[in-house]
């Protein structure tokens, strides 16, 4: 298992991207599997960054990475507002330039390329978002 | 990241280099913006040099694009797609909102 802490700023996206990218590799996932654990925390860091620590300054995402002989887990844990992941209407894929929502990919991608997405929000505790990518190729 | 602008008799050619996120995608945005206001709209995007590029950079390509098609001004296209980039726009339905060339060449000429 193993842990990184970083301030809730974008300028901090690459250095959880590297670690993770680690973490994966080192996890025996393929290029492929270790480029979608890339992109999934990226958008839900951009996301805990953008809409749970929104206002607030100071804050922290911690990031931790866990892998048994099936899968890799990165949990990701932040003080920020609750965030409701159900409220999140998929995009419209098949939408027109024009009436193509903009908000939203974040977490459509976060869902297509992990093959696990949970989130928890433990009150004073925070806000837990666990993902979980098999080793075996599922997506 | 890093953006390069080169002004051709037709279009603009807009080359990005390394990783596009959400740090990053804003300055893609303000390049794109900074082109438009100068009445330039038909833009040709390199991407050959693209390691990276998340929903942030996605959603500026979109914008940018909404952008330089209003009024039936201009257009983005985009050239030198690399593969994981590929992907990303695959995935979230991108592709039919840009047209995709394999070199500059071409993607220059189809202005």
């Amino acid at each position: 298992m193993r842990t990184l802490t970083v301030p809730a700023r974008f300028d901090q996206l690459e250095t959880v991207r590297q670690f993770v990218v680690r973490a994966a590799r080192d996890a025996g996932l393929s290029e492929k599997g270790v480029a979608a654990v890339e992109m999934a925390v990226d958008e839900a860091c951009s996301n805990i960054i953008e809409h749970a620590y929104k206002g607030m300054a100071g804050g922290q995402i911690e990031c931790t990475c866990f892998t048994d002989d099936r899968s890799l887990t990165v949990v990701l844990h932040d003080y920020g507002h609750p965030f409701d992941f159900a409220s999140v209407p998929p995009p419209d894929l098949e939408s027109s330039l024009e009436e193509r929502r903009v908000g939203g990919l974040g977490v459509f991608l976060m869902r297509a390329l992990m093959d696990e997405v949970r989130y928890e929000n433990l009150g004073p505790g925070g806000n837990l978002l666990t993902m979980v990518k098999h080793l075996r190729e599922g997506k | 990241m890093e953006i390069t602008v080169q002004q051709y008799k037709h279009c603009d050619l807009v080359s990005i280099k390394g990783k596009v996120d959400s740090f990053t995608a804003p300055e893609l945005s303000r390049v794109l913006e900074e082109l438009n206001s100068q009445g330039r709209f038909k833009i040709v995007l390199n991407l050959s040099g693209v390691e990276y590029m998340s929903s942030a950079g996605l959603r500026a390509l979109l914008l940018g694009q909404r952008a330089c098609r209003r009024y039936n001004r201009g257009e983005i296209v985009l050239a030198c797609v690399p593969p994981k980039v590929m992907d990303a726009l695959e995935l979230t339905g991108f592709t039919p909102m840009f047209k995709i060339f394999d070199n500059l060449t071409d993607a220059v000429g189809y202005f």
